[in-house]
């Protein structure tokens, strides 16, 4: 009895925490007053770190950025062409991507910001009870003006979210439509996946998400 | 008929397949929680997968205009806007194989859509001027 009680709770918890669009709990509030001072109407986004063993974690999650950072209201420079531009510049890879300064990065692409991306976990973990696969990432950006941290943020998306679990409304919606995919095709799992994360991650009206751009019908009412 | 697919057939399929997509990126669009379910500003269709074609690099440059520039299609048929950074990466793709006066229209237009990318479509151009092209 007890048992059941305990794990309903678990299942509560689980829903709650999934739902995390909805109305449920906020964490403590992040502090807007430097993003509200700086107002970025356009946003430079390197090519992510990659903490996981999986190679394909930087593009997957690249390739994915735009759509909800554009939606937000911001301008996205466009992704694969800031990656040549890197390359033919000689820098290769994310590391060195992100080691060049904020003055440098402003004279060449324009940008307003630049956001930081590190992927932490990408990939299969194959556990006692079932395996999944997880894609956790980690945001910051950084006004190129001033230099100041104007957000950061994280997000984690997995497999495992279950179909009825994942909170209703439209993050079930797009989990339902993850997890069909997955059933396609196990191959893509990953990707798929970190698609969840970066929407998740990069869309504006979220919990201590990033704040509405001047092409939103929102921007400034958040 | 001697081809096998019937055109209407073929066209009945494409266009499954394309809602299937559009559902999953309406989706995906919706997603930011209980704020305000509005439309999106962008046609996206298969533009990211295309991204991710491109960092792949499995498919050739052609297949991927192609497959951009029916993006184009769509997007006008429905009266929506391309999205941030699409039509400079077509111009990507067009200076990959050295088709320059596309180069330089795509990146044109991007600048014209949004000119918060002029800097930087301005540095690609002078660059493509002085001899290196966007590849």
């Amino acid at each position: 009895m007890r048992v059941t009680r305990c794990t309903s709770g678990l299942f509560a918890l689980t829903l709650a925490t999934l739902g995390a669009g909805c109305a449920v709990s906020t964490p403590k509030p992040y502090d807007y007053y430097q993003y509200k001072q700086s107002r970025p109407a356009s946003i430079l986004v390197l090519p992510p770190l990659n903490a996981s063993p999986d190679v394909r974690a930087t593009y997957s999650v690249l390739s994915q950025v735009t759509m909800p950072l554009s939606e937000a209201g911001y301008y996205v420079l466009p992704v694969a062409l800031v990656d040549e531009t890197f390359r033919q510049n000689g820098l290769v890879n994310p590391a060195e991507m992100h080691d060049v300064g904020l003055v440098k990065l402003r004279e060449i692409f324009g940008a307003d910001a630049v956001l930081y991306i590190e992927v932490k976990q990408y990939g299969t973990s194959y556990a006692v009870v079932s395996s999944e696969t997880r894609v956790t990432a980690a945001a910051r950006l950084v006004d190129l003006r001033s230099g100041e941290v104007l957000w950061a943020g994280e997000a984690t998306a997995s497999s495992a979210e279950g179909r009825g679990s994942s909170g209703g409304g439209l993050v079930g919606m797009l989990v339902e439509a993850l997890l069909s995919q997955v059933l396609e095709n196990v191959m893509s799992q990953g990707h798929a996946t970190a698609g969840v994360t970066a929407n998740r991650l990069l869309s504006a009206g979220r919990p201590n998400g990033i704040l509405y751009g001047p092409r939103a019908p929102e921007y400034q009412k958040d | 008929m001697k081809r096998g697919v019937r055109p209407g057939a073929r066209m009945s399929l494409i266009a499954v397949r394309g809602m299937t997509r559009a559902s999953s990126v309406a989706a995906a669009v919706l997603l930011a929680g209980c704020a305000a379910q509005r439309q999106p500003l962008y046609h996206w269709g298969g533009y990211q997968p295309q991204l991710y074609e491109y960092f792949k690099g499995e498919k050739g440059p052609e297949a991927q205009i192609l497959a951009l520039e029916s993006e184009v299609e769509k997007a006008r048929s429905k009266g929506l806007a391309l999205p941030p950074g699409f039509n400079a990466h077509l111009g990507l793709l067009y200076g990959g194989v050295a088709r320059d006066d596309q180069f330089r229209q795509q990146l044109e237009m991007e600048k014209t859509q949004f000119p918060e990318s002029s800097a930087y479509m301005d540095f690609l151009l002078h660059k493509f001027k002085s001899g290196q092209p966007g590849k």
